[in-house]
C-alpha cells in the first residue's frame, strides 16, 4: 500500500442549487494529522461525509486506503474510524454494550474483541463509566465514547468531525494527546474552528471557505507565508493631531502603511506601521518619534497569527500578499 | 450475515431498554383478552378461531408502533450516519432492522400461546388450525412490519412514520370488508389484495401457497422500497 491514505480529486457536492464543496483536491499521507479549518457551512462536514461514503459526491472521486469510494465503499468504510459531528450515539445503550456492538459490526469477535475493548477503554479513559447508559453521560464522556467507537478496529484512517467541541480544557488536552499519538502511525483528519487547536494538534492545515480549498500548508508555513511583521507603537497623545502623527511616521522610508488604531487608552495613541518588506523598523520608528518630538511609550513587533490568516482567507478580503 | 444479526440483535434489545415494547405487549394482551373472553363462552366451543380473528386485527394496529422509530429515529438523532458508515451495505441495515423487529413480534406471538393452551384445558382443541393460524399471523405481521419499516425510511419523524404505516396497513386489511357493494370483478381484485382475506384462510387451517406468497411478496416489495429510500440519501 502506498503512503497516500486519502486521495481526493475534484470533489464537488451540489445540494440542489447550493454548491457545498467545489473541486476539492488534496492528498493525505500516512502518519499525518490534518486539520480541516473553515467557518460553519464551509464544506468541512460535507467533505468528511463524502470520504466516509455516507453521501456521494456530485463530481470527482476519492480513494481511501487505496479503495475507491464509488467502486468499493465497504473497503473504504473498513479503513475508516469516523466520529460524526455532535457525536450521535444510541443513548439507551450502556457504554460497554455499545462498544461491543460497534466491535461486532467491525467484525471483531471473542478474545480479539475483548482485547480491543480493553485497549480503547483505557486509551479514552472510559473505565469509570463503562456500565452506565450513554444517555446519562456528560458531553465530554460522550465524546470519548464516540472516539472509542472510531478507534476500536484500529483503523488506518481516522475522520473526526469536531472532536473537541464541548470538552473542557483538561479533557481537550487529553484527547489532543491521544490524537497526536494515534497520528504517529495513522492518518487523522479532524475538523475544527478552533485555531489554537490546529496549531498544537495538526501538522498540516487545509482551510476551506465557501466549499473551496483556499490553503494547504503547515500551520507554521501558513503563518510565515502571510506573516509580515507589523510594528505597533504606543505614543503619548500630547494634543497631537492625527495627521501630524501620520506625517511623523510616514517619514520612515521603508514603511508601507501607517494607521492609527482605535483601541488606545485615554491620552495615548496606538499606531500600526507595516514595512514594505520584512525590514525591522523599530530603530527607524524610534528615530522618527524623537525627531518629531513624540513621546514613545511602547513599541512591539507582531507577527500575524493563524487567526488573522484564517479571517483573511475565509472572508475573501485578502490583505495578504502571498 | 453476521452483521445483519448484530444489527437485528441490537435493535431487539433496544426495544426492551425503552417503553415501546412493554406498552405494545400490554395493549395487545389486554385487548386480546377482552375480545377473546367476551365471546368465548357464547360459542362454548374449544376453538382458537376467535383468537386469530381478533389477533390479526389487533396486530395491524399495534405493529406500526414498533416500526415507526426503526429508521426515523436514527435519522432524527443522526445515529444512522454511524450505522451506515460501518462496513455494511444499506441492504444489510434494512434486513437487520427487519429481523430485529420481527424477533420482537415473535416474542409477542409467543406470549399469546397462553390462550390456545387455556382453551385446550377446557375442551378438545384441534392444534392444526392453531399452528397454521400462527404461521398466518407471522406472515401477515411480516408484511405489516415491512410496510412500517418502509414508512420509517421515508421520514425522520416517528409520528409521520406511524401515521403512514397505520394508514397503509389498515387500508390493506379493510379491503375485503366492502365487497358486497362493489361490482364482481373489482370485488375479487380487492379481495385478493386484502390482508385479512389471505390471513383468515390460514386461520381456518388452510395453508395455501398463494397466501404465503402474497404476504412474502408484499414484505419483499416494501423492504425493497425502504432500501431505495435509504440508499437515495447518498445521491440527494
Amino acid at each position: 500500500m502506498s503512503d497516500v491514505m486519502i486521495d481526493a480529486r475534484d470533489l464537488t457536492k451540489q445540494y440542489g442549487p447550493v454548491t457545498a464543496v467545489k473541486n476539492a483536491t488534496f492528498q493525505v499521507n500516512r502518519g499525518e494529522v490534518v486539520g480541516f479549518l473553515g467557518p460553519n457551512g464551509a464544506g468541512k462536514t460535507t467533505t468528511m461525509k463524502i470520504l466516509t461514503c455516507f453521501i456521494a459526491p456530485s463530481g470527482g472521486t476519492a480513494r481511501v486506503a487505496g479503495a475507491d469510494i464509488f467502486e468499493d465503499p465497504i473497503s473504504v468504510r473498513e479503513a475508516i474510524g469516523y466520529l460524526p459531528e455532535s457525536t450521535p450515539l444510541y443513548t439507551e445503550m450502556l457504554v460497554l454494550e455499545y462498544l461491543e456492538f460497534v466491535g461486532k459490526m467491525r467484525e471483531l469477535r471473542g478474545a480479539g474483541l475483548q482485547a480491543r475493548l480493553r485497549r480503547v477503554v483505557e486509551e479514552t479513559s472510559l473505565g469509570d463509566v463503562i456500565g452506565k447508559s450513554i444517555g446519562e453521560l456528560s458531553k465530554g464522556y460522550r465524546q470519548r465514547v464516540g472516539l472509542a467507537q472510531a478507534l476500536i478496529h484500529e483503523p488506518p484512517v481516522l475522520i473526526l468531525d469536531e472532536p473537541m467541541s464541548g470538552l473542557d480544557p483538561n479533557q481537550a488536552s487529553e484527547i489532543r494527546q491521544l490524537i497526536r499519538e494515534i497520528g504517529r502511525e495513522r492518518t487523522v483528519i479532524l475538523s475544527t474552528h478552533n485555531l489554537a487547536e490546529v496549531q498544537v494538534t495538526c501538522g498540516r492545515v487545509l482551510i476551506i471557505a465557501n466549499g473551496q480549498l483556499v490553503a494547504d500548508d503547515t500551520p507554521e508555513e501558513l503563518a510565515a507565508r502571510a506573516g509580515k511583521p507589523r510594528f505597533v507603537a504606543t505614543i503619548r497623545k500630547d494634543g497631537l493631531s492625527e495627521s501630524a502623527i501620520r506625517d511623523a511616521f510616514s517619514e520612515i522610508i521603508d514603511a508601507q502603511s501607517v494607521k492609527q488604531k482605535t483601541d488606545a487608552a485615554a491620552g495615548e495613541v496606538v499606531v500600526e506601521i507595516v514595512p514594505k518588506g520584512n525590514q525591522d523598523l523599530r530603530a527607524n520608528i524610534f528615530h522618527a518619534a524623537v525627531s518629531a518630538n513624540i513621546v514613545l511609550l511602547g513599541l512591539e513587533q507582531r507577527g500575524e497569527n493563524l487567526e488573522d490568516i484564517f479571517r483573511q482567507l475565509t472572508t475573501g478580503n485578502s490583505g495578504v500578499p502571498s | 450475515m453476521r452483521q445483519v444479526l448484530t444489527i437485528g440483535g441490537r435493535q431487539f434489545r433496544s426495544y426492551f431498554n425503552g417503553p415501546v415494547a412493554y406498552i405494545v405487549i400490554c395493549i395487545v394482551m389486554l385487548t386480546l383478552g377482552f375480545f377473546f373472553w367476551k365471546t368465548f363462552f357464547l360459542f362454548s366451543r374449544a376453538s382458537a378461531r376467535e383468537m386469530f380473528r381478533w389477533l390479526g386485527l389487533i396486530m395491524v394496529f399495534a405493529l406500526p408502533a414498533l416500526t415507526m422509530g426503526l429508521l426515523a429515529e436514527e435519522k432524527r438523532t443522526g445515529t444512522i450516519e454511524l450505522l451506515i458508515t460501518m462496513p455494511v451495505t444499506e441492504a444489510q441495515v434494512i434486513l437487520g432492522k427487519f429481523i430485529g423487529v420481527l424477533g420482537l413480534y415473535a416474542v409477542i406471538l409467543a406470549l399469546t400461546v397462553f390462550y390456545p393452551i387455556s382453551v385446550s384445558t377446557l375442551g378438545d382443541l384441534d392444534w392444526g388450525p392453531v399452528l397454521s393460524g400462527y404461521l398466518g399471523l407471522l406472515l401477515q405481521g411480516s408484511a405489516v412490519l415491512a410496510i412500517g419499516l418502509m414508512a420509517s425510511s421515508w421520514t425522520s419523524n416517528q409520528l409521520i412514520a406511524l401515521f403512514v404505516a397505520l394508514t397503509l396497513s389498515v387500508f390493506f386489511w379493510v379491503l375485503d370488508k366492502f365487497l358486497a357493494i362493489l361490482p364482481t370483478n373489482a370485488a375479487s381484485t380487492l379481495e385478493w389484495l386484502s390482508f385479512d382475506h389471505h390471513f383468515q384462510s390460514m386461520a381456518r387451517g388452510v395453508i395455501d401457497l398463494r397466501d404465503v406468497l402474497f404476504f412474502v411478496s408484499v414484505a419483499v416489495f416494501a423492504l425493497a422500497l425502504a432500501f431505495r429510500a435509504l440508499e437515495s440519501r447518498r445521491w440527494s
